[in-house]
């Protein structure tokens, strides 16, 4: 374990990621989109009333504003944080040199993963002052904004898990970035299409299906704003007739993805070699 | 030390390494001789464990390279082709990288990596980002990375290409120094003549098979036999053609591509027929100007070995 975390690619990664000034234009830019929608939401939502009041209800829905874009800024970012790093290396011919040292895939792999999810986790916290104007205003639990951050967290790595092996097994930067986005973009706006299509079709004909269910569960949009909203979650569950919590599968099927495109990751890193048999020892 | 037995790496129908049998000592520096596309970049990944063969074995120090990789790791230094650089490191951070991919531990690296940089003449550039070092010290900083973890066994693949002649003597020098370390050294280049002074041994790959293989001198005495000689004449070159067409030794004869008056044609004779020829050819009042044999280099020993092979 110690060796997975304290580990030369991974140091690498944030030495290079942090160092440069895109790290630091990234974070910058980020802030300023999110800072501009929380004090443009105050604004706009003061500017007509009578009374420059902002209530705790206006803050619960600030909130929701600022989690549904936060999550919408992740989905952009994870897959250009992650579907690059290992073809990027490819392209740059340094994966070769890297991969005749010892290093065992599993962690450069992890390592890839970490290092972006690490630049990423910095943006999100560093976002965590503009949230005080939630708490200052009141309205939200601090175990709410907590789940929140755990949906963050766990859409990250699976993206960034995406994205690093459609890394691995494309050779192409733009195709594999391409690839993860389109993927990026299924998941949230195509299921959530789906979900509402499937909904709308078997609603008419008064009877049930379980489709919708399917294809909410693997939208971090959905279950997100079904942490605010819990009546969505008893909804979905009631018309579809499956009471298995929708979080759960949500977790359990991100959870299974990951892993999934880890491994595959792994595997694909170096070519195949023969099975070990005996020592291989020669003379 | 290194040993490859039938070797081969097929793409689809394209075989681009055919049944390769090497066998390499300890300490000896092997030079690996071949057109572009010949099979040498194929072969090294395949000893540097970046590239599984499709058939037959290789083994490095002992080490299958398909069942044991990782051992294999520890005891080659692979210096590719083409490689690229982490622009945003320092020449000391870019080593040290390295370094502690191979599991070298902190102290030895700080102690290390100075005295690499002096052996590859980089001392003064340690604190310069990778990015602004020329083609040359980029090479030699890729060899001093090679090198880091000390191993036996060095592939270097092109190490001199793209270098210009002073980088080139510099390169040669460092290799010289390391066949002095006793270092196992196998390495390929286009440039022949620099690949001679170096080597014990050569060998010489055309679409993925060994055509010739063997120490520089036995190899340079198989072009030997074969010599080139260039005829000049004042006055009648047909008379001359004539001439030297008689005789069964000689063959390919051509006229000079750049002086007109100059024949050139292959000859298979000893020098004793060879003075034979010319006594032969004054008599015959041939008004030989100059009667001279070709200085051969391996470059030609290479050309005359791979002629007659489809290079498509």
């Amino acid at each position: 374990m110690k060796s997975l975390l304290i580990n030369p690619v991974l140091n690498k990664e944030i030495k290079l990621r942090f160092r440069s000034f895109k790290g630091f234009l990234g974070v910058f830019f980020y802030l300023v989109a999110l800072g501009i929608i929380a004090i443009g939401f105050i604004v706009v939502n003061t500017m007509y009333s009578q009374v420059a009041i902002f209530s705790p209800e206006q803050s619960r829905i600030m909130f929701m504003v600022l989690s549904v874009v936060q999550m919408a800024l992740i989905l952009f970012m994870t897959p250009g944080l992650t579907s690059g790093v290992i073809s990027g290396e490819r392209e740059r011919q340094t994966l070769n040199i890297l991969l005749t040292t010892p290093q065992s895939s599993t962690s450069i792999v992890l390592s890839k993963l970490i290092s972006s999810i690490s630049y990423l986790l910095l943006m999100i916290i560093s976002s965590m002052p503009l949230y005080s104007i939630v708490f200052l205003f009141g309205g939200v639990s601090p175990s709410l904004l907590l789940t929140t951050f755990g949906y963050y967290l766990i859409t990250m790595i699976t993206i960034g898990s995406l994205g690093v092996l459609f890394s691995t097994l494309i050779r192409r930067t733009i195709v594999s970035t391409i690839v993860t986005y389109g993927l990026a973009l299924f998941l949230t706006a195509g299921t959530a299409f789906l979900t509402i299509v499937f909904f709308e079709m078997f609603f008419y004909q008064n009877s049930q299906t379980v489709l919708p269910y399917f294809t909410a569960m693997v939208n971090p949009a959905i279950i997100l704003i079904s942490s605010f909203e819990p009546y969505m979650l008893q909804e979905i569950q009631q018309r579809t007739g499956i009471d298995f919590p929708l979080v759960a599968s949500f977790i359990i099927t991100y959870a299974s993805i990951t892993i999934l495109s880890l491994w595959i990751s792994i595997k694909k890193l170096r070519p195949k070699m023969k099975a070990k048999k005996g020592s291989g020892k020669h003379e | 030390m290194i040993e490859t037995i039938n070797l081969t790496k097929k793409y689809g129908s394209f075989t681009a390494l055919d049944s390769l049998n090497l066998k390499i000592a300890k300490g000896t520096v092997f030079g690996f001789v071949g057109h572009n596309g010949a099979g040498k970049s194929t072969t090294f990944s395949i000893l540097a464990t970046l590239l599984a063969p499709t058939s037959g074995t290789a083994y490095v120090n002992g080490y299958d390279v398909t069942k044991e990789p990782k051992k294999v790791r520890n005891h080659i230094g692979y210096m590719p082709d083409f490689f690229g650089v982490y622009d945003q490191f320092k020449t000391v951070e870019y080593l040290d990288f390295y370094g502690a991919s191979y599991g070298i531990p902190k102290s030895e690296r700080d102690k290390l990596i100075p005295q690499l940089l002096e052996l590859v003449n980089l001392a003064n550039k340690k604190d310069e980002y990778v990015d602004v070092l020329s083609r040359g010290m980029k090479q030699r900083l890729c060899l001093a990375r090679s090198l880091i973890h000390d191993p036996e066994v060095l592939i270097l693949d092109e190490p001199a290409s793209g270098l210009d002649p002073r980088a080139r003597i510099e390169m040669r020098e460092i290799l010289k120094e390391l066949k002095k370390m006793g270092k196992t050294i196998i390495i390929s280049s286009h440039i022949l003549p620099e690949l001679a002074e170096m080597c014990d041994e050569i060998g010489v790959i055309t679409n993925g098979k060994l055509v010739a293989s063997g120490s520089v001198a036995s190899i340079q005495k198989q072009l030997q036999a074969n010599k080139i000689i260039h005829v000049r004449i004042s006055g009648q070159l047909d008379q001359a053609i004539a001439f030297f067409e008689d005789d069964p030794k000689i063959s390919g004869i051509i006229k000079h591509d750049k002086y007109e008056d100059t024949l050139l044609f292959s000859y298979t004779g000893t020098d004793e027929e060879q003075m034979d020829l010319l006594k032969k050819a004054i008599l015959k009042d041939l008004q030989i100007v100059s009667f001279s044999e070709e200085e051969t280099d391996l470059e030609d020993v290479f050309l005359e070995i791979t002629k007659g092979v489809d290079f498509s």
